[in-house]
């Protein structure tokens, strides 16, 4: 194969493989360039916009790379040589210059889509939202709906268009609270209260998964949102209030045990204070006593005292 | 007796079929080494002339031989993951989770600190005395304390294997997963020792080549006339410096609340894991550039010497590596916008990590502009650099996505994020080392590296990494996420 081919084929492949990069995900199902809420398609939007605009700087830098190679190499001995040329200021400004103003760019960007997707930061919208209490257990999900007096494990419904805001925290290790779908994650952490604000513009069964790894049941802590119409919520919730299950703190201790792939489960809430006892077993110390030394002694302390 | 042992019991030895398997293949391999060192009479020989030596050359080689080993293991844990991942949809596969986690937790422990770090120091010993025009290092015999402490780690990583268990807990290992209550056994511990003991390692030879460096250039070569490899090393060891402490500050902690009770990073008594995710990422990140500006300092010598031409702005790229040095500090929120860090905090890191990009990209364009106008022999050490052009500004382009805030909400801990890191550390930093090997072997060895089997190599590593790592993207925006053992 002459040179000139070769190149020829290498640049053909490359451009073939981006083609490809960049449309695959669209042939196949791919939830993050399919989403179904206002923030995951702002996300989405985003991302786009972002790759674009460093493909501006990428691309070329790719193609000169290439024609580099083709023009400069050694056996094309019609090309300029000047192997004492290693400085020039202009062209130096250039590429200070120009990538900077491609990061101011984002910079912006990144400012102002930080503020406006902030998840701590409630959906603005006329429908009253719905409140939702999410604590991460090993290894399932309880979803606590203190208003509706409900709780259900792996699954939860809403209805569509409605802001939701989810309350996140976890009793167990760090997990991560993700719905591709209706858009990005935030961490469900002991002791902590994080905020999420989603909403979902149609009906449909949304995947959602822990993505922050938690021990052994880790890989089974996926879940479903379940958006419907407000009349089939509605419906939804007259069933599950009927539900003869009842749940209480006692309830909850036997679920927090350690357990894997649990079943979907809809129970009646007894305390809609749960949620919060559940993060208040952190800020103070522990009924029963660890058996290593410090601790100890700081009980033996306060005791005392 | 049991007081003796501890928990050391006939249990901890006790596996499945494939760690068994292993640990037989290292008793096996270990008692032909012993056999043929006495058949041969090499006691004497390997323990005066390599195992006490203190030369740089030989403490160099003697890495590259750990790292390289280490670099087998790291295959295979990544095999064993993948294969485990091909097979376990719907059902569990053939490794349990646990299992599954030691292996990624492994995997990543084993590539940082022993394969790259490793082959980053062997690099730094076999070339930096030789290009400032020293006798040896500085401090020649703490540089065999460094690599005996590193190898040590590593042995420990593979000890683990025979007695007792790994880390399940990834290789930063969070905390509360990482604490007593979640993690009794002795998995983390492993982990723990074997970071701290070859980070202390690092620390001393990050301190022992800044001062090589400083004091023991020759006559004449001012700063300005440095290599651009050994600048490279300079701001390197600089990062060694800062960043290790923090490193091992942080698992004197986590061991602390691990074998004393204390809570520093509990969740309940006042502790905070958050604080440990800060600390860890002070130093992880820079810890990536540690790894990433040797490579850096290799491409600016290959590039000009196969485009027979001098490296075209030596001052702006001097500039670059120091802008990287100064902003690889303050950017570490960026490993996890997700905790929940209020929009001005995650906006100032995420505008910090894109400052990044310039440095790096006017670096890109300087190496380009070496080319252009030269007269370009496409060896195999440029072939390196070739595909670290392609892989390393793609892999550079997704990391700014991920700097987005809102936009890592939705890419963050997912396989959209293996895929990059492994474009950055296999693209920048493995093929930036594989280079400088096929670049200067023949300094260190005697011999050239035959071009012929170069070129395959480097066909099979651009080829190997399109066909795994590029999916990962896809996958990620198909919203699977990292560290599943199952589907």
């Amino acid at each position: 194969m002459k040179i000139k081919h070769k190149f020829a084929f290498f640049f053909l492949s490359a451009i073939a493989i981006g083609l490809f990069a960049f449309l695959y995900p669209y042939g196949v199902n791919s939830e993050l360039l399919d989403p179904k809420g206002l923030i995951a398609l702002k996300e989405r939007d985003l991302i786009w916009i972002a790759t674009l605009l460093m493909l501006i700087i990428v691309v070329p830098v790719l193609l000169l790379t290439f024609v580099i190679c083709l023009r400069y190499r050694a056996s094309n001995k019609d090309a300029e040589y000047m192997p004492a040329w290693n400085h020039d200021t202009m062209a130096e400004i250039i590429w200070w210059g120009f990538p900077f103003l491609i990061v101011l760019f984002l910079s912006i960007l990144t400012w102002k889509s930080s503020h406006e997707l902030d998840p701590f930061k409630p959906l603005q919208s006329s429908t009253k939202p719905l409140r939702i209490q999410v604590v991460a257990l090993q290894w399932k999900w309880l979803f606590i709906y203190p208003e509706e007096k409900i709780a259900t494990v792996n699954f939860f419904q809403f209805p569509e268009g409605t802001p939701l805001n989810f309350e996140i925290t976890a009793d167990a290790p760090m997990n991560s609270f993700w719905i591709p779908q209706l858009g990005g994650q935030i961490y469900a952490m002991p002791g902590m209260s994080s905020k999420l604000h989603l909403i979902a513009q149609e009906s449909g069964e949304f995947r959602g998964s822990s993505a922050n790894l938690s021990g052994i049941g880790f890989a089974g802590m996926v879940f479903t949102a379940k958006a419907t119409t407000k009349d089939e919520y509605d419906e939804w919730l007259k069933t599950a209030a009927k539900s003869s299950a009842s749940f209480g703190i006692d309830e909850y201790k036997d679920l927090a045990k350690p357990s894997e792939n649990n079943p979907r489960a809809i129970y009646s809430l007894k305390d809609e204070n749960l949620y919060h006892q559940i993060l208040m077993k952190y800020m103070m110390p522990k009924e029963q006593d660890k058996t290593n030394g410090v601790a100890k002694t700081i009980v033996q302390v306060k005791a005392a005292s | 007796m049991s007081d003796l042992f501890g928990r050391l019991d006939i249990e901890a030895f006790e596996h499945g079929p494939i760690e068994t398997g292993a640990g037989i293949g290292i008793a096996v391999s270990g008692f032909i080494i012993l056999f043929l060192l006495f058949y041969y009479r090499g006691w004497t020989y390997l323990w005066k002339e390599w195992l006490t030596s203190v030369d740089h050359k030989k403490i160099g080689m003697m890495y590259l031989i750990v790292a390289t080993l280490m670099l087998f293991k790291g295959l295979v844990d990544a095999s064993m993951m993948r294969l485990q991942q091909a097979i376990a949809v719907d059902s569990q596969g053939y490794l349990t989770s646990h299992h599954f986690q030691q292996i990624f937790s492994a995997h990543g422990t084993t590539m940082i600190f022993f394969v790259a770090m490793g082959v980053l120091f062997a690099m730094l010993n076999l070339i930096v005395p030789l290009q400032i025009g020293a006798r040896d290092v500085a401090f020649p015999f703490m540089n065999s304390v460094s690599f005996w402490l590193f190898t040590v780690g590593s042995f420990l990583v593979n000890l683990s294997l025979v007695v007792g268990k790994f880390s399940d807990t990834g290789w930063l290992a969070y905390p509360p997963l990482s604490g007593i209550e979640y993690n009794p056994g002795v998995g983390v511990d492993y982990w723990i020792w074997a970071v701290q003991i070859s980070g202390i390692g690092s620390l001393l030879s990050g301190i022992n080549f800044l001062v090589t460096i400083l004091r023991m250039r020759c006559p004449g070569m001012t700063f300005m006339r440095l290599p651009l490899f050994t600048w490279s090393a300079l701001n390197s060891m600089i990062l060694v410096i800062f960043a290790f402490p923090i490193l091992t500050v942080t698992l004197a902690l986590l061991t602390l609340d691990r074998y004393m009770g204390m809570h520093f990073f509990t969740a309940d008594y006042g502790g905070n894991p958050m604080m440990y995710v800060n600390l860890i990422w002070a130093w992880g990140h820079p810890e990536v550039y540690i790894l990433i500006l040797p490579a850096f300092g290799v491409f600016s010598e290959v590039v000009a010497t196969f485009s027979h031409k001098r490296l075209f702005g030596y001052t702006s790229m001097v500039w670059a590596l120091a802008l990287i040095t100064f902003y690889s500090f303050i950017v570490w929120v960026h490993h996890f916008f997700t905790m929940g860090a209020s929009p001005n905090v995650n906006a100032f890191f995420g505008m910090m990590t894109m400052l990044i990009a310039i440095p790096t990209g006017v670096k890109i364009f300087n190496w380009i502009f070496t080319m252009f106008r030269g007269r370009i022999y496409f060896s195999t050490a440029m072939l390196w650099f070739l595909g670290f052009i392609a892989i390393f500004t793609t892999g550079g382009m997704t990391g700014i996505l991920l700097s987005v805030p809102p936009a890592d909400f939705q890419l963050h801990n997912s396989l959209f994020l293996i895929a990059h890191f492994h474009s950055m550390v296999i693209g920048g930093v493995l093929f930036g080392l594989c280079s400088a090997l096929a670049y200067w072997f023949p300094k260190f060895i005697g011999f050239k590296l035959n071009e012929r089997l170069g070129r395959f190599a480097f066909w099979c590593w651009v080829v190997g990494f399109f066909i795994a790592f590029m999916p990962l993207y896809v996958l990620g925006f198909m919203g699977a996420t990292r560290r599943l053992d199952h589907y």
